[in-house]
């Protein structure tokens, strides 16, 4: 390695001997302490993504920690501005990329206030979004306790997570066409109905789940080595989280069962029934422990959906009965993709001129949103998500703005490291949680 | 990126390498290809997808592809999975530079690729290429897992067709 490389891609280089050093080292080697700057990321397998760690220590104690953000950005936010309302959801999706649902669902929220439609959203597109949600809840918290397993140093819980993720994902994928990503949920509903088979699928998954759950739960909740790393560690109280705006489940581990679901329903959470799961012990555990009871409940609103899906709502529309704001052709999966369904190919084509115009405007232009803002959040697997969106009138939003949970949780970084074990700093970020693509955006 | 130059220098794989008789070749490629140990340069959705590759279903270790490298100087594949970001260009850059010659490195995902999603946006780099030479472009956003095995297999194909004296393929 040369050094006209390392000047090219870092700046100067300083070798760590001579001249000055010599001297910092002679007056500090007489000296007791055993201060520490380190550095931890931006790649680094246990920093939860592209996450950057400063940790000054004494020893083995954390003495001061601080974050350093930014390796993801990717400027979503811009990008959108340049782009139609209904294209915006392939870029939010892409933001919090474990749990791609909840921010379409935060996004589209948004933009059905401003154009006021929110009431006449069909009750059937309400369903599936609430059941695609709490699907994308479960994936979300196995990744979460597969890799706090993972980062802890034990790979088990990790292909456990990793083997009930892929269950869910099959069944998204089955459903939307894609096992990430998805672009699902669209303004005015979502952008194709279930397909055949669907209401099967999520069946047998919701037989299988419980069982997977407990085994997870025989393997990690009276582990004495997982107990060992996160009873009483990374400690915050309820005093603490407010004060930092912390949501979701640190939140709810700390004692307070503020959850939107319940205290600001949206998409008709009112009318399922289950519970928010609190723990009063502020520590990593207790945040491992709501996530598993999180899941369990998930499981139990899938079922409540699926039943109405199956049931009372059974045919009805998915997308809202606007033929300027929705979306014309129901998708199908070709050869090639997903893709516009043959019989509304066929109608645009040779059936109806005003369709074709309608579909022309709609692909190139997009619709028009009226001048204003809303804000709409939804509980995102790690806290409050929420969408501030502005229009100018325009047929691109004017601004998107997203109250990300893995950012603001990330904060309390600093508050449950200082005064702790290094190797605790894990077991903290960990529990947290962030996904970096949302923190950065 | 202006002020990260290409690498210029291609040091060999030894001296008497080229005069390496056939057989030789045919052992130090077979071994190369079946013992990749991965650098996983995880950035962003995609490195959830090379996660799920790993793990237990898709389970890439059976094609001699180990994702535990502890650091890039023990690494001798690095997939970089993800959107690189100008402020992580130069870490990407740093990071494949420290790892051991023979060095491959598989793109993967449209981010790396090329900028994918992000191709006008005001901070992403329009693709790892234009910081560190790529043998293996996976195309998706993100790619199956599946795509990644196929990934993994061309280059192996690559690496059997190599010439010891190369660099890279
Ligand atoms: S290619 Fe797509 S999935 Fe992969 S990192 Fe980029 S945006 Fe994410």
């Amino acid at each position: 390695m040369s050094a006209p490389y390392e000047e090219a891609t870092e700046g100067t280089v300083y070798t760590v001997s001579g001249n000055d050093w010599t001297e910092l080292i002679e007056t500090l080697s007489g000296q007791q302490d055993e201060k520490l700057v380190i550095n931890m990321g931006p790649q680094h397998p246990s920093t939860h993504g592209v996450l950057r760690l400063i940790l000054n220590l004494d020893g083995e104690t954390v003495t001061e920690a601080r974050t350093v953000i930014g390796y993801l950005h990717t400027g979503i936010e811009k990008n959108m501005e340049f782009r139609t309302w209904t294209q915006g959801t392939t870029f939010v999706t892409r933001m919090d990329y474990l749990a791609p649902i909840f921010n379409e669902t935060a996004y589209c929220m948004g933009v059905e206030k401003l154009l006021g439609i929110t009431d006449r959203i069909p009750e059937r597109a309400q369903a599936i979004r609430v059941m695609m949600m709490e699907l994308t809840r479960i994936s979300s918290h196995m990744v979460a306790i597969g890799t706090f397993g993972m980062e802890l140093g034990a790979t088990t819980p990790f292909l456990f997570g990793a083997r009930e993720r892929e269950m869910v994902l099959d069944v998204m994928e089955y459903i939307t066409g894609l096992r990430m990503n998805m672009a699902y949920v669209r303004p005015g509903g979502v952008s194709v109905d279930l397909p055949a088979g669907a209401v099967d699928k999520v069946g047998e998954l919701l037989k299988v789940m419980p069982g997977r759950i407990e085994d997870l739960r025989k393997m990690l909740d009276a582990n004495p080595v997982y107990l060992a790393r996160t009873k009483d560690v990374a400690y915050l109280d309820l005093t603490g989280c407010m004060a930092l705006g912390v949501t979701g489940p640190m939140l709810r581990a700390a004692g307070l069962p503020w959850d939107l679901r319940k205290s600001q329903p949206y998409c008709g959470y009112e009318t399922y029934e289950f519970d928010v799961p609190t723990e009063k012990t502020g520590d990593v555990y207790g945040r491992y422990l709501v996530r598993m009871a999180e899941m369990e409940e998930s499981l139990k609103i899938i079922e409540q959906a699926l039943d109405r899906l199956s049931g009372p709502l059974k045919g009805g529309r998915v997308m809202v009965d606007d033929k300027k704001i929705g979306w014309p052709a129901q998708l199908a999966l070709g050869p090639d993709g997903m893709g516009n369904s043959p019989d509304h190919i066929a109608h645009i084509m040779s059936g109806s001129m005003e369709a074709l115009i309608h579909h022309f405007k709609l692909v190139t232009e997009g619709f028009r949103v009226p001048a204003g803002q809303a804000y709409a959040s939804v509980e995102s697997p790690r806290g409050e998500l929420g969408a501030h969106v502005v229009s100018d009138g325009g047929t691109r939003p004017y601004r998107v703005h997203f109250r990300d949970p893995s950012f603001t949780n990330l904060q309390s970084m600093p508050a449950t490291c200082e005064g702790g074990m290094v190797a605790d700093v894990i077991s903290a970020v960990a529990s947290i949680d962030p996904v970096m693509g949302g923190v950065d955006r | 990126m202006a002020d990260l130059p290409m690498p210029t220098v291609r040091p060999t794989a030894g001296p008497a390498s080229p005069s390496a008789p056939r057989p030789m070749r045919f052992i130090l490629n077979w071994g190369r290809r079946y013992s990749l140990w991965v650098f996983n340069f995880g950035l962003a959705c995609c490195a959830i997808e090379f996660v799920a590759t790993s793990m237990s279903r898709h389970d890439f270790i059976r094609f001699g592809v180990v994702p535990f490298a502890d650091g890039p100087r023990r690494a001798d594949l690095m997939i970089v999975s993800g959107t690189v970001t100008d402020k992580m260009a130069p870490a990407v850059k740093r990071l494949y530079e420290r790892m051991p010659d023979p060095k491959y490195v598989i793109s993967f995902g449209a981010c790396s690729n090329s900028g994918g999603p992000y191709w006008d946006s005001y901070c992403v780099t329009k693709g790892v290429d234009q910081i560190i030479p790529v043998d293996v472009y996976v195309p998706g956003c993100p790619p199956r897992p599946e795509a990644l095995l196929h990934g993994i297999m061309t280059l192996q194909e690559k690496i059997a067709a190599q010439h010891p004296e190369d660099r890279r393929a």
